[in-house]
């Protein structure tokens, strides 16, 4: 496999991919129902879930950089952040008995509910 | 430009519960007629397929940086999803048309589409975890004294359903939590953000949060009448 130089740019839930000197993206990945893993060194690879076997593989220049990488992807993706507010909703609800959303007026929305959402 | 439309197709079509999904009537590219579709809503993309049976989406709309506003429409109840950049499309949707189904049907649309993009969701996140880290440090708000006791909420100014319109600054230095750039708001989905070099990490050097899309929208399930300035 050829390793192309690409400048790699993350934004909300997509990994956008430029080569270098273009101002246009050439492609874009959607990052829900994704696995992030540390592969070799400096390396990490994305993978999705309905196609496991395929590995969209990267390079990067340090160790610590692929670290930083692997981080911020794990947690790039809508659902994990959907999973953060549930989970800081429910902590702040049990220390104070109050739900910290009603003061933004949106308690009752389907996306911030536990369990089986609207069909 | 390409895209992992296999995941995307995944994503709309497994089995994780939809935020919102119904009929809908989207209008043709060209200002024509209204075509009956599918849809439904996950996370900050808006999926539409032919029917509600079909295996695969016709089409997708990322929610990010666009407005959701009412439409003054002859068709009766219809929006619009519109987009900032200059060749940027705007998408004008209506409520099936069952009578009395057609106005709450569009106000729940409207009210779940407007709150639907990623950074609605992170700028909630980021508040929450505030609130949480001055609850366990026990921050003092003010000048010296005692905090108010976990129990006395401070209320924010009361209003049917007010989505957050200010929210306190941030610290001066965010988390990376997912190391992404400040989205800009104006820019249409398409738009390439500002380009920060391989592996671009961190905030580009600006910490606060992006502010939230301007809201012209419904308040307390009440149509709210639309001015000249805002038909589609």
């Amino acid at each position: 496999a050829v390793l192309k130089k690409r400048l790699v740019k993350l934004v909300v839930n997509f990994l956008f991919y430029f080569r270098t000197d273009e101002a246009e993206p050439i492609g874009a990945l959607l990052l829900e129902h994704c696995r992030i893993t540390k592969e070799e060194e400096n390396v990490f690879s994305i993978s999705f879930i309905e196609e496991p076997e395929r590995k969209y593989c990267f390079e990067c220049a340090s160790e610590e950089q692929c670290q930083e990488w692997v981080e911020a992807l794990k947690r790039a993706s809508y659902e994990f952040l959907r999973r953060s507010l549930i989970f800081y909703r429910n902590e702040i609800q049990k220390m104070t008995g109050k739900d910290p959303l009603e003061q933004y007026g949106i308690s009752e929305e389907a996306r911030f509910q536990l369990g089986t959402q609207q069909q | 430009m390409k895209l992992n439309e296999r995941s995307l197709a995944f994503y709309a079509t497994c089995d994780s519960p939809a935020d919102n999904s119904g009929f809908l009537y989207k209008r043709g590219e060209r200002h024509t007629a209204y075509h009956r579709r599918w849809f439904v809503l996950k996370g900050n993309m808006l999926f539409y397929f032919e029917e509600r049976e079909s295996r695969e989406p016709v089409g997708v709309i990322v929610l990010e940086g666009c407005n959701v506003e009412l439409c003054d429409s002859a068709e009766g109840f219809a929006f619009a999803i519109r987009f900032g950049g200059a060749k940027s499309r705007t998408y004008v949707l209506a409520a099936e048309s069952q009578a009395a189904m057609d106005q709450a049907a569009m106000e729940s649309w409207v009210k779940s589409l407007s709150r639907a993009s990623f950074d609605y969701m992170r700028l909630v996140v980021r508040e929450l975890e505030k609130q949480l880290e001055e609850m366990r440090w026990g921050l003092a708000g003010g000048c010296g004294g005692s905090r108010e006791s976990p129990g006395s909420w401070k209320p924010k100014p009361s209003g049917p359903e007010r989505s957050p319109e200010r929210l306190p600054a941030l610290p001066a230095v965010p988390p990376k939590e997912n190391g992404c750039a400040v989205w800009n708001n104006v820019l249409g989905a398409e738009q390439p953000p500002d380009p920060s070099g391989c592996g671009g990490h961190g905030d580009e050097g600006n910490p606060r949060p992006p502010p939230l899309p301007p809201r012209r929208r419904v308040s307390n399930g009440e149509a709210v009448a639309r001015g000249p300035s805002t038909f589609c």
